[in-house]
């Protein structure tokens, strides 16, 4: 068993002030089974009393070699593995998939699969912050939120399960559009939902947004520069809140984002409040977006002329979208057979997990697991 | 206030205070001292209150038991004492210990029988209602400077130990 | 001996004040069995509100609606195994929940529910009461201390420091309602509980309306300390479960944890209880002075046999709502005979003599009641607070307004 102190010392971790009184710094180990850390996450901390000197994640624990399987995969076969990356926003994981090989294949999906794409999608980004302010909202101590939001996520999920047999794991995309046509009162349900959701927002926002606690847990708490953000690569609602306005459905767009009016939350200082006030605000731009593509859906086929064996030509591509945690980026590489010969994913957990370290140095022990709420990350996108 | 049962609980309270003051000299664990400590405290708390001064007993309660006590607590319980669980319970000076205990208890005794005109013939009965506001009386009346430097002393200490302790943190 | 007896039923003071040992005894017997159900009861009530704020439903398996609910916990609690850690320190981890238990339980004697109805009335009540809660913190160190572990010590440290910043500011809020006690005609302030209450009768308002706000802002200062003091949310980081310590009472199992819940909860209680004695009037009814006459008192005491029987008939409807189906029999059955208890006891409450008695005893409860209610609201509501900044409110903010208050009262007190 190495000695943490020795695998510690590439970080530059600050003396403390000396005094005769001074406390031994003590290294505690926040386990992989731990009810904060959203998954198999193992912090090590370094802490002298109460106050943090640095942190080491240790990954890997949910490791299931996504990537190495996809090279024994065709194409459409890997589709499934795909959602399985991040379990809480998967139609995301599934349209980043499709595209990028779409990009390769150089072909493009009809105007309806696109319009259906980004409603479903919108659609998860929602879930994805809903689940993510429930369990936030935990960790800091607000137990009621979690169930208010589970609840009304359960409306979509009822929306997902009609449309393509499951909630979670929704395998909804295909590569080339859509295999499903949407379901009979589809639109019906969608705008149902468009008028049930903000008054739910609105009461979660009554119950955080100014309550005194909340603001003095979440106020210049995990705080990141915008520099810092760029630095990292931190993509997503935690660099919006640096200040940073980088959304890719804006900058790159893809599906049927240009043809959609919304807006580009940010935040000012970096900090947790930041963070919430984003992602709040990025759900109600969803739902504006979904208002609008589920309005003006035109009619057409869902899917295009996709060969049957897929054999894209030599080459690569990377393709990233815009997924609720940040920039999800495929990278695939194409020797001309039906499997790929390198899919690499970039998911937005790993590379924002990073700026755990910056986050926490010098906040209290409480503050660690606010901040690792507040990054938004899900183990199985960081382990993959 | 009816007074009930006074001598059992006379010598229940003396009893147990004696017994937890051998406690505190003869355990081994320094906790098991301080625990000891804090019954031979209530028990003190019951004989005051058997003084008609209930004052003084709530106040016993209050800051001896249930600051001073939790203040030792705190500082045994931070401060590494398998060290001193190992240590002889007893020195090897017991001997002049055994001695000077001996002269002491004799002044004692000596005290008690020939001294008698020291001690009040009858005990005074002070009205036990009045107690708390006698106290007060004489405390903000006619003690009010030995207050005042009390207050300042602790004053100091608190001052003292936060500018000790004090960190960036 | 029977004359010994019956000779109390005509007294008008406690048993401890005309020193009598078995009526005190009984009385003893009586608060120990009421606080037990209490205790019972707020577990069920905090699960069930807790759920239904979060939307959910709570226990509704165990008895009618979950109402049989403790009784399986304290059964589940007691077969547990009793895990003691290796190098712990037997006699004081065995100690540590004992301490917290008397200690909570001890101030119940001085709690009073009707001008007669303590078990003693101790003229410096309000000191015992404060005095006596302050020896709960030696238990925490100590179960901290014994587990031999370092979270929960770290645990128990956190714990203690929280509840003695928070009695400072406790004991002054209070010093400000006993100043207020002393704006009789006499002159004279009492510490006595009962003394307390009569005061407020005497100058016909509740000290949480005299001088306003300063008795409302002391009255809230106080309100606040208390959650801080019983460690409970929004001030229960100790004791909370996603944060790196998991409190004090990890290392305890089985009957030793639920004791420590046991004084937990009866420690609420009776914090609560000085809220409503010192500012909230005690046992008297609401509006005394504005609506006095006979009529009124009437009126006014027929509240608890209405409050009974408004519980009986949600029971009853409860009953008509449940399914038909033969798997709910028994559970039909058992609210029907919950309902028809609850009708009875509200019949009795209406029998004058009953009455005039339990009349106090009602409203003091009730009083405490709404405080309960307002412990579990909290919880389900506020996230919780940070260590720093939850010692932080205790000494600057809390402290500063309860000694202004207190300056400011005393001033008021002299002036006018």
């Amino acid at each position: 068993m190495t000695d943490p102190t020795t695998y510690l010392s590439h970080l530059e971790l600050g003396e403390p002030d000396k005094t005769f009184l001074d406390s031994n710094e003590l290294i505690i180990n926040m386990g992989p089974q731990h009810p904060a850390t959203h998954g198999v996450l193992r912090v090590i901390l370094k802490l002298d009393g109460e106050k943090v000197l640095g942190t080491e994640c240790v990954i890997g624990y949910l490791h299931r070699g996504v990537e190495k399987i996809a090279e024994n995969r065709t194409y459409t076969m890997f589709n499934p593995y795909v959602d399985r990356m991040d379990y809480v926003a998967a139609v995301s994981n599934g349209l980043g998939y499709c595209e990028a090989v779409e990009k390769l294949l150089n072909i493009e999906a009809p105007p309806r699969a696109k319009y259906i794409r980004v409603i479903l999608t919108e659609l998860n980004r929602v879930a994805s912050h809903q689940l993510w302010l429930g369990t936030h909202a935990l960790d800091i101590g607000a137990m009621t939120p979690l169930f208010y939001t589970f609840r009304d996520r359960e409306e979509i999920l009822k929306i997902f399960e009609k449309y393509c047999g499951a909630r979670l794991t929704t395998h909804a995309f295909r590569i080339g559009g859509c295999q499903y046509e949407t379901y009979e009162g589809f639109e019906r349900d969608v705008i149902k939902f468009l008028d049930f959701v903000p008054p739910r927002i609105d009461e979660y926002e009554e119950l955080l947004t100014t309550n005194r606690i909340w603001v003095e847990r979440t106020r210049n708490v995990g705080k990141i520069s915008a520099d810092d953000c760029k630095a990292l690569g931190v993509t997503g609602p935690v660099l919006r809140a640096s200040g940073v306005k980088w959304d890719i459905r804006k900058a790159l767009p893809y599906a049927a984002y240009p043809e959609f009016d919304f807006e580009i939350p940010i935040g000012a200082n970096g900090d947790t409040y930041d963070r919430y006030m984003v992602r709040m605000q990025e759900m109600r731009q969803s739902l504006r977006i979904v208002r609008q593509a589920v309005e003006r859906i035109p009619e057409g086929p869902i899917m295009a002329k996709v060969p049957k064996v897929m054999k894209p030509p030599v080459g690569e591509i990377y393709h990233s979208i815009e997924a609720p945690k940040g920039e999800l980026g495929y990278f695939i590489v194409s020797d001309g057979s039906t499997q790929p010969y390198r899919v690499r994913v970039r998911p937005p957990s790993f590379v924002n997990l990073q700026a755990l370290d910056i986050m926490v140095r010098g906040q209290l022990v409480a503050d660690v697991i606010a901040v690792i709420g507040t990054l938004d990350i899900v183990l199985g996108e960081v382990d993959r | 206030m009816q007074p009930v049962a006074t001598t059992f609980f006379f010598y229940f309270l003396s009893g147990l205070t004696l017994l937890s003051g051998v406690l505190v000299i003869t355990r081994k664990n320094p906790v098991h001292s301080a625990l000891a400590l804090i019954l031979g405290l209530l028990a003190q708390a019951g004989l005051y209150l058997m003084l008609y001064a209930p004052f003084v007993a709530g106040v016993q309660i209050i800051l001896y038991a249930g600051g001073i006590m939790v203040l030792f607590l705190f500082v045994i319980m931070l401060v590494n004492i398998e060290r001193s669980q190992k240590e002889e319970q007893f020195n090897k000076q017991w001997l002049i210990g055994m001695l000077s205990a001996g002269a002491l208890g004799a002044l004692f005794v000596l005290v008690y029988t020939k001294g008698s005109g020291l001690f009040p013939a009858s005990m005074a009965v002070p009205v036990e209602s009045n107690n708390t506001q006698q106290v007060g009386v004489m405390l903000y009346g006619q003690y009010m400077f030995a207050f005042e430097i009390a207050s300042l002393l602790l004053l100091v200490a608190i001052i003292g130990a936060v500018v000790m302790a004090k960190r960036r943190i | 001996m029977l004359d010994y007896i019956t000779s109390y039923l005509g007294m008008n003071t406690t048993p401890g004040q005309a020193g009598n040992v078995l009526w005190a005894l009984i009385y003893i017997l009586i608060v120990f069995a009421g606080v037990s159900v209490a205790v019972m009861a707020m577990n069920w009530l905090e699960r069930k509100a807790l759920a239904h704020f979060q939307i959910r439903l709570g226990p509704m398996r165990v008895g009618p609606h979950g109402l049989l609910q403790p009784i399986a916990d304290a059964v589940k609690l007691l077969t547990k195994e009793d895990i003691i850690p290796d190098e712990a320190d037997r006699l004081v981890f065995w100690i540590a929940p004992l301490i917290i238990l008397c200690a909570s339980f001890t101030v119940y004697i001085v709690i009073p529910f009707g001008p007669t109805h303590a078990v003693t009335d101790l003229n410096i009540g309000i000191l015992f009461m404060l005095g006596v809660s302050s020896l709960s913190v030696l238990g925490v160190v100590m179960a901290g201390w014994a587990s031999n572990s370092h979270y929960p010590l770290i645990g128990s440290l956190r714990s203690s420091a929280q509840m003695i910043s928070y009695e400072v500011a406790m004991g002054m809020a209070v010093v400000s309602a006993i100043l207020m006690t002393s704006l009789n005609k006499s002159g004279t302030g009492t510490l006595s509980m009962i003394g307390i209450v009569e005061a407020q009768q005497q100058q016909q308002i509740w000290f949480l309306f005299k001088f306003f706000p300063l008795g409302f802002i002391a009255f809230a200062v106080f309100a606040i300390a208390m959650v801080a003091e019983t460690n409970r949310a929004p001030f229960d980081l100790p004791e909370a479960e996603s944060e790196l310590t998991a409190g004090f009472h990890t290392e305890y199992s089985g009957l030793r944890w639920s004791l420590f819940m046991l004084g937990e909860y009866a420690a609420m209680i009776a914090v609560s209880s000085i809220a409503v004695t010192l500012w909230l009037g005690g046992w008297l009814r609401p509006f005394p002075n504005t609506l006095t006459g006979p009529a009124w008192d009437l009126v006014f005491s027929l509240f608890p046999g209405f409050t009974f029987l408004g519980l009986a008939l949600i029971a009853f409807i409860g009953v008509i709502r449940m399914p038909k189906h033969p798997y709910f029999r028994i559970q039909t059955m058992g609210l029907a005979g919950f309902a028809a208890v609850l009708g009875l006891i509200g019949l009795i409450l209406f029998i004058p003599p009953v009455r005039d008695r339990i009349q106090d005893i009602f409203w003091f409860t009730a009083k405490v009641g709404v405080f309960m209610y307002l412990y579990i609201w909290y919880r389900a509501t506020f996230p919780r607070y940070r260590f720093d900044q939850l010692m932080k409110v205790g000494w600057k903010v809390l402290l500063p307004i309860a000694i202004g208050v207190l300056i400011l009262t005393a001033i008021l007190g002299v002036v006018l």
